[in-house]
């Protein structure tokens, strides 16, 4: 196999959320293994080091737990970011705990994953963590979920029991809003339905799982076209503003607005790693030129006249809680959108989220830790933000301590239609 | 760099969906960008190895036309290859980049650190890389690191927060959403940036070959004098050379990484063009540190142990 022949189709971005318990690391180490990621040395380690453990089979999550914690506890603490690549594409797995008390690590391999894999242990079916799981990838607004009902070798391979938790996994899914969800009855250990069809359940006729990875339709809805400013490029004549195409496409000659500030100019070029080009796509890195002098620096927002966001300095957002110290009502902080930080006070935190009854309480003006609520913000300029349910990357928002730079809170702009 | 090298590759253009290297060239190029935007004083860590060789490439086309922004910083061993220093030269020489060195064996003269026993220079190198950061003022390092590479290495973030001793404290990371790296940091402390964290060995050569990247001459394969120490061929030179009971012989060899040269193992091979290579990596069932990197045999937790004391 060589690189022509691989990953013809692109690259998927993928997380996995489960518990040990669930088989989450058996099935992460059956795709590497199967797929070639995983080469001899490191199994052979991996064998070494669970028979030092008196284990009687290699403990396949030794692969992916990385840090010596980890391994001391037995527990995986943080995001994991895998690579496997088959003849049709190249993945990026955000291998996530899934335990409570880390739902900030499934937000974070949710974040850019164009696909999630929710893994039930099909003798135990949806569970709370299965509930967890699933708002979590709609509140991140993952377009596709794929439910894995692992273990079905020891349901006797009972379809039955796999239309049951199947149905009530996409009547949830659905009602969260997840526009593709995929269900597929798996046994991670014996390899049934992961990269091969399973001899054991013939009365499934659908996709395994890595073909559902390798086929599955990462187009996604149309987005309007966002392109923020994140250098300027400066060189003899030359005046260019670089950045990464968010969503949508510019092409020379469009009519374009500069945000917030709002002038109206022209593309006068488009260059792509130095060659000038008639037109860039996201998530293409480039350097836009323009038809007037006007004033342009980091965190200005370029899009069409037609279609721009309306700059904003009070905003309303889901809030998830990343940082171990909470945010109360009246910090100051600063936010992160795209390109562009401002000063901004938390002016309002309500609705906490429930995610098991998805019911909501009294969030009594503070978000702790791995928790979820609406936050209002008032920014101390305007932000051109869009509604994360119309733009993944220019709908989301950091909040960040000023003091010590960590990382507080994720927020999303806007509320669900499904917010209770 | 030829022509070619800079333009985007034709079935990317046709489907508005980028190739898997077209997007992985999207993703590391903001991330160059966003550290010459956010950073007072970054730097390009520059070795000579195809990673930071295929960095410096994307730093050169994400400012283009203008020149690169930042300098290079390169961590001699003193024992590096003599064909990766020349290649080094004649890079910066061509890219028109400053080149900072820092002086394993300097240290070692100054008696700041001590040979060790088995005469390896890696773990020597992070005093001078940290002394050097401390004594630029850098505030963003950029490294070649890839995720892939070591399981410590999958969990560091692209934005990595050192401590003011240049520490890495794996509990302690920022979560990393969306594309928002979070590159504040308190005085005294500094980032490491990985632009490089989400490409395979596989992918880093597939750029090679469709960008036309020069490389230093020990990628291919040529014949070369070793000896057999721990399982690797190792070359003999300045830093030492072969024991009693390790009789030398004349090998067809290339290098996967190239490092320190006490620590660096050759690997037989046949390959002399980058399709070669990447044919033997798309067949092999070896990892490339597991193949030829004494350094991470050390132990289960070699490089997160490294990495916590402010190694690369």
């Amino acid at each position: 196999m060589t690189t022509t022949e691989i990953a013809v189709g692109g690259l998927l971005r993928l997380a996995t959320a489960g518990s040990v318990d669930d088989g989450k690391s058996t099935l992460v180490g059956r795709l590497l293994h199967d797929t070639s990621a995983v080469m001899p040395d490191q199994l052979e380690a991996v064998r070494r080091v669970s028979r030092d453990k008196g284990l009687a089979q290699a403990d396949l999550a030794l692969l992916t737990d990385g840090l010596r914690a980890e391994r001391e506890q037995g527990i995986t603490i943080d995001v994991a970011y895998r690579y496997f690549a088959t003849a049709k594409r190249r993945f990026v797995l955000a291998d996530t705990p899934g335990h409570v008390q880390y739902t900030r690590n499934m937000v974070t391999g949710a974040s850019t994953a164009q696909l999630a894999v929710i893994l039930v242990d099909a003798r135990l079916g949806f569970v709370e963590q299965t509930g967890r799981h699933t708002v979590v990838s709609a509140l991140l607004r993952v377009p596709h979920v794929a439910l894995a009902v692992n273990k079905m070798d020891l349901v006797d391979h009972d379809e039955a029991r796999f239309a049951e938790i199947a149905e009530e996994f996409t009547e949830y899914a659905r009602r969260l809003g997840v526009p593709d969800v995929v269900a597929i009855p798996i046994s991670a250990l014996c390899g049934d339905n992961v990269v091969e069809p399973s001899p054991n359940m013939s009365w499934y006729a659908g996709p395994t799982l890595l073909e559902h990875l390798e086929t599955v339709d990462t187009d996604g809805v149309p987005e309007a076209t966002r392109f923020p400013v994140q250098y300027v490029v400066r060189a003899a004549d030359f005046r260019g503003y670089a950045g990464q195409l968010s969503s949508g496409m510019l092409r020379v000659g469009d009519e374009v607005a500069v945000l917030p500030a709002g002038h109206h100019t022209r593309i006068t070029g488009i260059e792509l790693g130095g060659a000038p080009v008639q037109e860039a796509f996201a998530p293409q890195s480039a350097v836009v030129r323009l038809a007037d002098a006007v004033d342009v620096a980091r965190g200005d927002m370029i899009a069409p006249v037609a279609t721009q966001p309306i700059p904003a300095d009070r905003l309303l957002l889901v809030g998830c809680q990343l940082a171990s110290r909470p945010i109360r009502v009246g910090d100051r902080v600063l936010l992160r959108h795209t390109t562009r930080t401002v000063r901004a006070v938390v002016e309002g935190i309500d609705e906490r989220l429930d995610v098991h009854s998805l019911r909501t309480d009294n969030a009594l003006d503070t978000l702790y830790t791995n928790e979820i609520a609406l936050v209002s913000v008032r920014t101390a300029e305007p932000v051109a933000v869009d509604p994360y349910e119309a733009n993944r990357h220019c709908g989301a928002v950091l909040l960040i301590d000023e003091a010590s730079g960590d990382t507080l809170t994720a927020g999303m702009v806007g509320v669900p239609t499904w917010w209770p | 760099m030829t022509e070619r090298g800079f333009g985007v590759r034709a079935t990317t253009r046709a489907r508005h969906i980028l190739s898997h290297l077209d997007a992985l060239e999207a993703e590391s190029v903001h991330i160059l960008r966003e550290v010459a935007a956010e950073f007072d004083r970054p730097a390009l860590l520059f070795s000579g190895g195809k990673d930071s060789t295929v960095m410096l490439h994307l730093a050169r086309k994400a400012f283009l036309p203008a020149p690169i922004p930042f300098p290079l910083l390169h961590v001699d061993t003193g024992h590096n290859f003599p064909e990766t220093l020349e290649f080094r030269d004649r890079t910066v020489e061509r890219f028109g980049v400053r080149l900072l060195v820092a002086d394993v064996q300097s240290y070692i003269d100054a008696g700041l650190l001590q040979e060790r026993a088995d005469r390896t220079r890696n773990p020597l190198q992070t005093l001078p890389l940290l002394r050097a950061i401390e004594a630029n003022r850098f505030d963003a390092v950029l490294g070649g690191g890839r995720r892939d590479e070591e399981k410590a290495r999958a969990k560091e973030r692209v934005f990595s927060l050192r401590d003011e001793f240049g520490q890495w404290d794996p509990r302690r990371q920022r979560p990393e959403l969306w594309r928002l790296y979070n590159g504040r940091h308190r005085p005294g402390e500094h980032l490491r940036v990985f632009p490089l964290s989400n490409w395979t060995e596989l992918d880093v050569w597939g750029y090679i070959r469709a960008e036309d990247i020069e490389l230093p001459s020990i990628y291919f394969t040529h014949r070369r004098e070793v000896f057999l120490r721990g399982g690797m061929w190792l070359a003999p030179g300045s830093w030492g050379g072969p024991g009693d009971g390790e009789p030398v012989q004349e090998r067809m060899v290339r290098y996967r990484t190239v490092g320190d040269m006490s620590c660096t193992g050759a690997v037989d091979s046949p390959a002399a063009s980058v399709d070669e290579v990447i044919a033997e990596i798309a067949a092999s069932r070896v990892t490339e540190r597991g193949s030829s990197r004494a350094d991470d045999r050390m132990s289960e937790a070699a490089m997160e142990d490294r990495k916590r004391e402010g190694y690369f």
